[in-house]
This record gives C-alpha cells, sequence and structure tokens, in this order.
C-alpha cells in the first residue's frame, strides 16, 4: 500500500448529541486525488473541519504525515501543510487579487509582526503571485478588489491562494459548487494540470467532476462511511445508489 | 511618499499646513486638545477600522495614561517626555493585559469584556488615593520643561510639541496599516478563518493591534494631561470611550483623515456649544444615530468614495 499522507482512526463530532461524523477512518494516500462525497448532512464540512483543526474531535485521532496533529490549532496545521478552501468561496473581498494571493506568500516571512516595516517588502512577491493567477486564469483580473469578482473567478482566486502556499495536502470543499459549466471545466482542468506531485482532498457534488479527477472515493451518510473505492466500484454499490436516490430508506 | 496615495499625501500636506498656521487663528488650547483627540481617536480606529473590533472601553488606557503622567511629572518632577513616554508604556501595558482577554471573545461580546475592564478602571480612579485624587483629579500639573531645558509654559511651544507628538502619530499609524503585518490584519478583518487556515494565528495580530491601540491612548492621554496641566475623571469614564467612538463613525471608520476631523468637530462642538449645556450630549447622540442610520462611511469616508479613493 502506498503511504498516507493524512490517516484518521475512530473520528467522530457530537453536536449536542447528534453525531455529524461517527467513527471516520479516512486514509488519504500520498499522490493521490481522493474525493469525498455524500448527500447534504452527511458530515462531509464537519469532516474538513476536523482534518484542520476548526473543530475538536469529540473523539479519535487524526495523524498528518506521520505527525499526531489532534491536538493542534488550525494555524498550526496549515503550517505543517495541510490547507483548506471553504465551501462558500473565502476571499479577502477588499483586497486585490494579487494582494489575496500576496497575503499567502508573506507568510514564508514568518510570523508578519513587522508593524514598522513598509509593505514594499511585500514587493518581491508579484512576480509569483502573477504567475499563480495565470495558471488559474486571473491575468486580467490582477488588480481588481476580490469582492468585485464573479463567483467562479472568486473560486479559482481561491486555489490560487491555497496554491501560493505549496501545501502538502489541499483540501477542497465544493470547489465547483455554484459555479457556470465554463467555470467548472476550468476549474477541472487546473486541479489535473495541478495533479502532479500534489495531493488533494475534495468534497464534490458534481460526480462528472469526481468520476474524472478522482483517484479514490470515499461515501460519506449520516456521518459513517457507506462504501469506498474507485468510481466503478463506489457508483455501482446498491447502498451508494439508495443513499444518492433517497426515497428507498434502508 | 510614505507609501501614501496621491489624494492622502496632498491630504497630510493640507494638514501639515493647517497645524503651523492654525494657533495663529484658533485659541491653541482648542487645537491641541483636538490633536490630542484625534491621536486617541486613531488608535481606536486601528482597532474598528483595520481588524474590525469595537472597543467601548478606550477611555482605560487614555485616562490613566495621563493619570500616570501626571503624577510622575507633579509628584516626582519628570520632566514631560518622561511623563508622555509613561503615558503610552501604561497604555500599553494596561492594553496587553485587557487586550489578551478580550480578543477571545467576538463582535458583541468583545465590546462588553473591553467596557467592563474600563469600568473597573474608572472604579479605582474614583477612589481617594494619592495617585488619582478620586473626585479632584490630579491638579495643577507643571508643564515644565522638556529635557529639562525648553520650557513649555508657553503655549506656542506646548503646542509645538502636540504638533509633532500629533503628526508623527499620523505616520505611524499609517506605516501600521501599509506594512506587512497590517497587510495580513486586513486579510483577518476581511475573513477570519480563511486567514486561519492560511496559517496565520489571528489572535496573535488582534493582540497587538489591541496594544498599539492603547499605546496611541496612552500618549494621547498623556500629552492632553500636559497641555491642560490636570487629569480628571472625564477623561477615564465610559463618556470618553463612547465620544472616541463617536469621532471615529463621524469622520469615517477606516480612513486616516476621519478620525482626525472627527476629533475636530466633536472637540469644537464641545468648546464653542458649552453655552448649550447638557444639550452638546444631546447634539452629539443625534448625530451618532444620524452616523450609525444614514452616514455610514462617515464625512471622509463618505468623500473617498466619490472621490474613488483611499483618504
Ligand atoms: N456547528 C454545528 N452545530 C450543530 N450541528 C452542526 C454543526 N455543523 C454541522 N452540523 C450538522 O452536522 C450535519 C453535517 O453537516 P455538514 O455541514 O458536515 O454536512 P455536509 O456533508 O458538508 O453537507 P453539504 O453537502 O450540505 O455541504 C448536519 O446535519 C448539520 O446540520
Ligand atoms: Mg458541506
Amino acid at each position: 500500500m502506498a503511504e498516507a499522507i493524512l490517516e484518521t482512526d475512530g473520528l467522530t463530532k457530537v453536536f449536542g448529541g447528534f453525531t455529524a461524523v461517527g467513527g471516520v477512518n479516512l486514509r488519504v494516500e500520498t499522490g493521490t486525488i481522493h474525493a469525498l462525497i455524500g448527500p447534504n448532512g452527511a458530515g462531509k464540512t464537519t469532516c474538513f473541519n476536523l482534518l484542520t483543526k476548526f473543530l475538536q474531535p469529540s473523539a479519535g485521532t487524526i495523524s498528518f504525515a506521520g505527525q499526531d496533529i489532534t491536538a493542534k490549532k488550525p494555524a498550526d496545521v496549515a503550517r505543517l501543510g495541510m490547507v483548506r478552501s471553504f465551501q462558500i468561496s473565502a476571499v479577502f473581498g477588499h483586497l486585490t487579487a494579487v494582494e489575496n494571493v500576496r497575503v499567502a506568500l508573506q507568510r514564508d516571512r514568518g510570523r508578519n509582526f513587522d508593524f514598522w516595516r513598509s509593505d514594499r517588502v511585500l514587493r518581491r512577491y508579484n512576480d509569483r503571485a502573477h504567475e499563480l493567477l495565470f495558471d488559474v486564469g486571473l491575468s486580467d483580473a490582477v488588480d481588481v478588489p476580490a469582492a468585485e469578482l464573479s463567483y467562479g473567478r472568486k473560486r479559482a482566486l481561491e486555489i490560487a491562494t491555497t496554491l501560493a502556499l505549496e501545501p502538502r495536502l489541499m483540501l477542497l470543499d465544493e470547489p465547483t459548487a455554484g459555479m457556470t459549466e465554463a467555470d467548472v471545466s476550468r476549474i477541472v482542468a487546473l486541479i489535473s494540470r495541478l495533479r502532479a506531485g500534489r495531493t488533494i482532498l475534495m468534497v464534490e457534488h458534481n460526480l462528472s467532476v469526481v468520476s474524472g479527477l478522482s483517484d479514490k472515493i470515499t461515501v460519506l451518510t449520516r456521518g459513517k462511511i457507506l462504501a469506498e473505492g474507485d468510481y466503478a466500484t463506489v457508483s455501482n454499490h446498491p447502498d451508494v445508489i439508495t443513499a444518492y436516490l433517497g426515497t428507498d430508506h434502508a | 511618499m510614505f507609501g501614501f496615495s496621491k489624494a492622502q499625501a496632498i491630504g497630510f500636506l493640507i494638514m501639515v499646513a493647517a497645524v503651523a498656521i492654525g494657533p495663529f487663528v484658533l485659541y491653541p488650547i482648542f487645537l491641541m486638545q483636538v490633536m490630542c483627540f484625534a491621536l486617541f481617536a486613531m488608535g481606536a480606529n486601528l482597532l474598528m477600522g483595520s481588524i474590525g473590533l469595537l472597543s467601548l472601553g478606550q477611555a482605560a488606557y487614555f485616562g490613566m495614561g495621563g493619570y500616570v503622567c501626571g503624577y510622575l511629572v507633579q509628584s516626582y518632577g519628570f520632566t514631560p517626555e518622561v511623563g508622555i513616554i509613561a503615558g503610552g508604556l501604561t497604555g500599553a501595558a494596561l492594553g496587553a493585559v485587557f487586550g489578551w482577554l478580550a480578543i477571545r471573545r467576538q463582535t458583541i461580546y468583545f465590546a462588553m469584556i473591553t467596557l467592563a475592564l474600563a469600568q473597573i478602571v474608572y472604579f479605582f480612579a474614583v477612589q481617594d488615593t494619592d495617585f488619582t485624587g478620586g473626585e479632584n483629579g490630579i491638579q495643577g500639573i507643571p508643564r515644565s520643561a522638556l529635557f529639562g531645558h525648553l520650557s513649555l509654559n508657553n503655549d506656542l511651544a506646548m503646542y509645538a510639541l502636540v504638533a509633532v507628538i500629533f503628526l508623527a502619530g499620523v505616520l505611524f499609524v499609517h506605516r501600521v496599516v501599509h506594512s506587512p503585518f497590517g497587510q495580513v490584519v486586513k486579510a483577518i478583518r476581511e475573513n477570519e478563518p480563511r486567514a486561519i487556515s492560511l496559517g496565520y494565528k489571528s489572535e496573535h495580530y488582534k493582540w497587538i493591534i489591541f496594544i498599539i491601540a492603547a499605546a496611541l491612548a496612552g500618549v494621547a492621554g498623556a500629552t492632553k494631561a500636559m497641555v491642560m496641566g490636570i487629569e480628571t475623571l472625564t477623561d477615564v469614564g465610559a463618556a470618553a470611550s463612547g465620544l472616541v467612538v463617536l469621532m471615529v463613525l463621524l469622520g469615517g471608520i477606516g480612513t486616516i483623515y476621519g478620525p482626525i476631523l472627527g476629533a475636530l468637530v466633536v472637540v469644537a462642538m464641545q468648546y464653542y456649544l458649552s453655552s448649550f449645556g447638557a444639550w452638546v450630549t444631546v447634539i452629539q447622540g443625534a448625530i451618532f444615530m444620524a452616523c450609525v442610520l444614514v452616514f455610514r462611511r462617515g464625512v471622509i469616508g463618505e468623500l473617498a468614495y466619490r472621490l474613488k479613493t483611499p483618504l
């Protein structure tokens, strides 16, 4: 078996008696694109929040790159190289596209507490920021405030910002949700281009995106893993068909 | 120049000119008060505008800065610059402790904690101790001589000192906003979870901003104590905390010149409308409501919006 970059053991989150995620054992192998799918309310976003430590698990452990991160803070998890995007596009609205990306790039300066220094020192990140914006097709929007971009372009900017950190593992929560057809194919093309040397865990509802991109799929329903495998295996699994068509409750 | 936009640079030159001509046209004491409150408001604006935190207890740092400065200069005969620096350090130290407690909460809870902590400081100041003088405050603080040599008894000499502190404050605040640190701070204001997900510990940035705002309040309070020669409960109470919020809102949150204009208007009302007595408070209340309800950008904010340039 290939090496796992991320592994959870019995990952559980209980919200006041309601188990949103219950005993999930997830294993993301290095260099793969791993999709997490499931109906609304299955616990996918909650899983992301647990993995990135935006939520503290009620039980279970998480290890990332061979290190137990169960007790770490979200910013520290990010610094270890696991960087997430959000289900609702998360950009810095009043900052321009290039400034958005630079916020990520300037992290390599360390702590950035130097309030006495001019922000001119950040200009050395401009070239790299422009490259990243070019990669996601935003070259024409470099100096546009992020809030003024269309929804699809905001998502592209978010990916560029995430990529700026060169994460070892990228967590994308529904990267194509709410996008036009054209934007979706642009993002899919982008992700297939990026995938070399990267590991991606993504939540995605669009099954054609999932089938085209992912090496492995985990299906979650009501906080539990229902099925796991490649697209063919998972899509023919009777429980998955039931869960997705929904009428026939098991 | 100094990272100013063109409009900001022009604004700065106009302001320097106004500061230079001011004491020959208007009452110098009035202008010095405006500059002290402007410095105070610029700090509050760092919290409100840059990182989006509303503190209702900024007077704690302003007042304590004034008390410590007044006490050191009056009781121990320290020179004014020592008093003012000590005032700033007092604000920073108090801000470090209170900020550490407050930044863990958001929005209204943050505001309430800052208010509650400031009330503790007020309660302490009301006690009739040797230090604060209770209801009487500290009276008759001598202006003495800067560095022990330059006498400040002349209003113009005092004015020059206040003007230098004020203008340095404007440049300092501008630098903070336009620094690598300021860039992360803006990101946190815009979307805190996203900034955290990129690896920034937002609470550290909030804490530093809080301390800077408190230090500016401390310097402003200390300078004001030197100007007026007294330090009283007015500067440390909840009303002063409210007034500084009003200045920021009126002038324009998140702008450089907004808090300065806000301070000018609010202090002018107190000076020139004082014959209306309690009505000044009512007028201030009405302005406050107008700002919150219809005039959200404030005067300078609205101007910047119309001119499509930061101011
Ligand atoms: N903070 C919370 N407090 C209480 N319940 C929560 C909380 N967050 C999520 N839940 C609940 O947990 C369940 C799983 O939610 P989650 O957002 O993880 O689903 P999801 O799989 O991402 O769904 P979607 O496809 O709609 O995004 C839902 O029933 C939701 O209401
Ligand atoms: Mg979700």
